[in-house]
């Protein structure tokens, strides 16, 4: 649906105008502050005191420094992961909701609660559910669910997977949902007088169907998990050690904690074109074959 | 009475900002010994003006007792002075220390500042944010006076004070368990060694040596800040805080950062302690609930130790006692560190009649006699020195007992260091905070961790 028909509305001037406001809130919210951010990367500011110029100083110090591969690594790691996590899970939910018995509609109410939750709320649930000494785990003498959870590197990063996929899987089953509901039931009955069974058809009409509805959801995984923050703040504060400091939560210690806005900032202008860039890409990777898609979502 | 220092989830944070009790050299050498006992006399304001000032605002941090006692102090400014009132707000301890930041630099902060000390207050500073009170004490000597004068290092930068130390005096302090050691046998530790000999005798019976809120980091490094005063003496710490370099790779400071990496390979903390945050008081629950068997902590986890632990203090199974001696240490055994208070600066953007308010304030509402009443009631040794005579009015033993504790050794104490993390510049103290936690998690050696905070020094 997207490449001809949008076009078209473009032209209407009516409509041009009614773009105006929240051009006006993009510009005002989105570029004056990212325009600032940009000029505060070249100066040195505590926060407090009087800006001077610092030229390439921070540039040079934050790209120098070991610790920005790690936070990219990191960040990389948790977005990947979770996207390998999310995406599958999200599709099969989406596609089991999508049916229209009673049951599933209940279900669908129950998959979506964690959804309804801040991310503080559920880290601190979760770090008080996965505390080695006070926890679920030795609560009900369950010997395997006893780990040091958010003290260990590796068992930490996991934690955060898991999570994030728990709080996200419903929100993009629902994208799913709406994805496969939209896609013609013709297909289906086309498909199974040609024999087709279950999988065939899973496999044959719905994924290729959902092309869409998957590059949304991707894109919306992949940029989201560069902004993750709030909830690894409070399960981990980055830790430990620095084994779960992504790029936002680097960017907030430098800038609110170390109080240097000046490296904080070039951070922040990183993470802005590392998500322009990943998004670009997956638009990219489902932009041309159009035609072969009759409904997208 | 006496529910005490509440230790409420960021209480911690606060504590922890603290100074060396060095920089106003005099103050160092005087020390708390000569705390006298007159009480701290309601000294009129001196520039007392009281022209009506509407705009007086004060912020300040929830969290019970103190967020009461903070309140009474207004109310009772503010019915005493019906033209020019206080207007107050309250804050959580992360909200403020985001916001108030935020709010000075854009020049919309309140009359009085709230705050730590140290270098957060050097900040201030060198911002040219806060009023020079030097001048103010000078015309104030009773008040001045009135005031332990170790509490005087943190509020002063370049030899000039910016600051009034108010509310509480909290050391840090060693706890333990009484019943873990009659369960092993043994002896409260008496020196370094000694602690490390215990650790394999609680781990035998499944008792962790030692309780650590490991996620906080700031917890590790109250252990860091014992090791360099016991082995180097306090002038280590005062040599990296007056920014001298390699400060960090000093031979001493070497050998207590292999020390700490010995006990954690030792198994000294109690497992998964990287894990634990002192924020949620999981720490402390630790000990009362007999997991562990010490916990080096500071002196306002007692309220909640007490409120929390059933009869952990009521039933007299809490015992505590100053860090111990390292055997050959040069440092002194009567140093402790800690808070010497908190400080209550005044904004220099603050219109005069405000400023004149704000010293009302400080002058007769913060260390008044209901203030300094309050303050020990609640369990926490006021930074007045009058504190030492409403000891004896406390009838609950083990408080009294407690409450003399803090107070000898506080007082006693031959250098009261305010902690790292508030003494140092707010770079330094992250940068110090995440190599901390790589020590603890022994992921850097004592040479690495020297190597990463000798590279920001006297930034």
């Amino acid at each position: 649906m997207s490449g001809a028909g949008s076009s078209r509305v473009g032209r209407s001037g009516p409509v041009a105008w009614m773009v105006l406001p929240a051009l006006a809130m993009f510009i005002l919210f989105g570029v004056v502050p990212l325009v600032g951010v940009l000029a505060l990367s070249f100066t040195q500011w505590d926060g407090l005191g009087p800006i001077s110029a610092a030229g390439l100083s921070n540039w040079r110090t934050v790209l120098t420094d070991p610790a920005l591969p790690h936070s990219v690594l990191v960040t990389f790691e948790i977005m990947i992961l979770s996207w390998a996590v999310q995406t599958p899970m999200s599709l099969l939910l989406g596609t089991f909701l999508a049916g229209r018995q009673r049951y599933r509609a209940f279900l669908a109410v129950l998959y979506f609660i964690p959804l309804l939750l801040s991310s503080a709320a559920i880290a601190i649930t979760y770090k008080a559910l996965l505390d080695p000494n006070f926890g679920l785990g030795p609560g009900l003498h369950l010997g395997f669910l006893t780990q040091d959870w958010l003290g260990k590197s590796n068992l930490a990063i996991g934690v955060v997977i898991f999570i994030v996929s728990w709080q996200f899987i419903p929100f993009h089953s629902l994208i799913y949902q709406g994805g496969v509901r939209q896609i013609p039931t013709t297909m289906y009955e086309a498909a199974s007088i040609d024999g087709a069974g279950r999988m065939r058809q899973f496999f044959s009409i719905t994924v290729p169907q959902l092309k869409y509805t998957i590059i949304t959801s991707s894109t919306l995984m992949v940029v989201g998990s560069l902004t993750f923050f709030d909830l690894i703040f409070v399960l981990t504060a980055g830790g430990p050690g620095d084994a779960t400091r992504v790029l936002a939560l680097d960017m907030y210690k430098r800038g609110f904690m170390s109080n240097q806005m000046g490296p904080a900032s070039v951070i922040a202008v990183f993470l802005v074109l590392l998500g322009l860039a990943l998004a670009l890409l997956l638009r990219r990777l489902g932009g041309s074959t159009t035609a072969s898609q009759q409904e997208g979502a | 009475m006496t529910t005490s220092i509440p230790s409420p989830p960021h209480q911690p944070r606060s504590s922890r900002r603290n100074f060396l009790g060095l920089v106003g050299g005099g103050a160092l050498a005087a020390g708390l010994a000569a705390c006298g006992s007159s009480g701290p006399k309601s000294t009129p304001g001196s520039t007392a003006g009281a022209a009506a000032g509407t705009g007086s605002t004060y912020w300040f941090l929830t969290g019970q007792p103190q967020q009461a006692i903070r309140e009474a102090q207004v109310k009772r400014f503010n019915d005493a002075n019906s033209g020019s009132k206080f207007k107050t707000t309250e804050f959580q301890n992360d909200a403020f220390k985001a916001k108030i930041k935020t709010a000075i630099g854009a020049g919309q902060g309140p009359t009085l500042i709230w705050g730590w000390g140290g270098g957060g207050l050097k900040a201030y500073v060198d911002a040219g944010q806060v009023e020079d009170l030097t001048d103010f004490f000078g015309q104030n000597a009773t008040l001045k006076d009135s005031i332990f004068p170790s509490a005087f290092g943190a509020a002063t930068v370049s030899g000039k004070v910016y600051a009034m130390a108010v509310e509480t005096v909290t050391p840090i302090v060693l706890f333990y368990d009484k019943r873990a050691f009659e369960k092993i046998g043994a002896e409260p530790p008496q020196s370094w060694g000694d602690i490390m000999d215990l650790v394999p005798k609680f781990n035998d019976k499944g008792i962790a040596p030692f309780s650590l809120g490991g996620q906080s980091r700031w917890t590790n490094m109250m252990w860091l800040e014992f090791l360099f005063d016991r082995i180097g003496g306090s002038e280590v710490f005062q040599n990296i805080f007056e920014g001298k370099a390699n400060g960090w790779s000093d031979p001493s400071a070497l050998k207590a950062l292999d020390e700490m990496q010995k006990l954690i390979k030792a198994n000294g903390f109690i497992k998964g302690f990287s894990s634990i945050t002192a924020d949620s008081n999981a720490d402390q629950a630790l000990l009362y609930t007999g997991k562990a068997a010490m916990m080096l902590h500071g002196a306002w986890t007692y309220g909640n130790m007490k409120s929390s632990g059933k009869d952990f203090v009521t039933g007299g199974h809490l015992g505590y006692m100053n860090f111990p001696p390292v055997d050959g240490g040069k440092g002194d055994p009567s140093d402790t560190v800690g808070n010497p208070g908190q400080y209550l600066s005044i904004s220099s953007k603050a219109g005069q009649a405000d400023k004149d308010n704000a010293k009302k304030f400080l002058a007769n509402n913060t260390l008044d006699d209901a203030s300094v009443d309050a303050w020990v009631k609640s369990g926490n040794i006021s930074v007045a020195k009058s504190s030492k005579d409403r000891l004896s009015s406390i009838t609950d033993k083990n408080d009294s007992e407690w409450l003399n504790f803090v107070y000898d050794t506080s007082a006693n104490a031959k250098t009261f260091a305010q902690s790292w993390d508030q003494a140092l510049s707010p770079t330094q103290a992250e940068t110090l905070l995440d190599n901390i936690a790589k020590l603890f998690q022994l992921s850097i050696s004592p040479q690495q961790f020297a190597d990463s905070m000798n590279a920001v020094i006297g930034q």
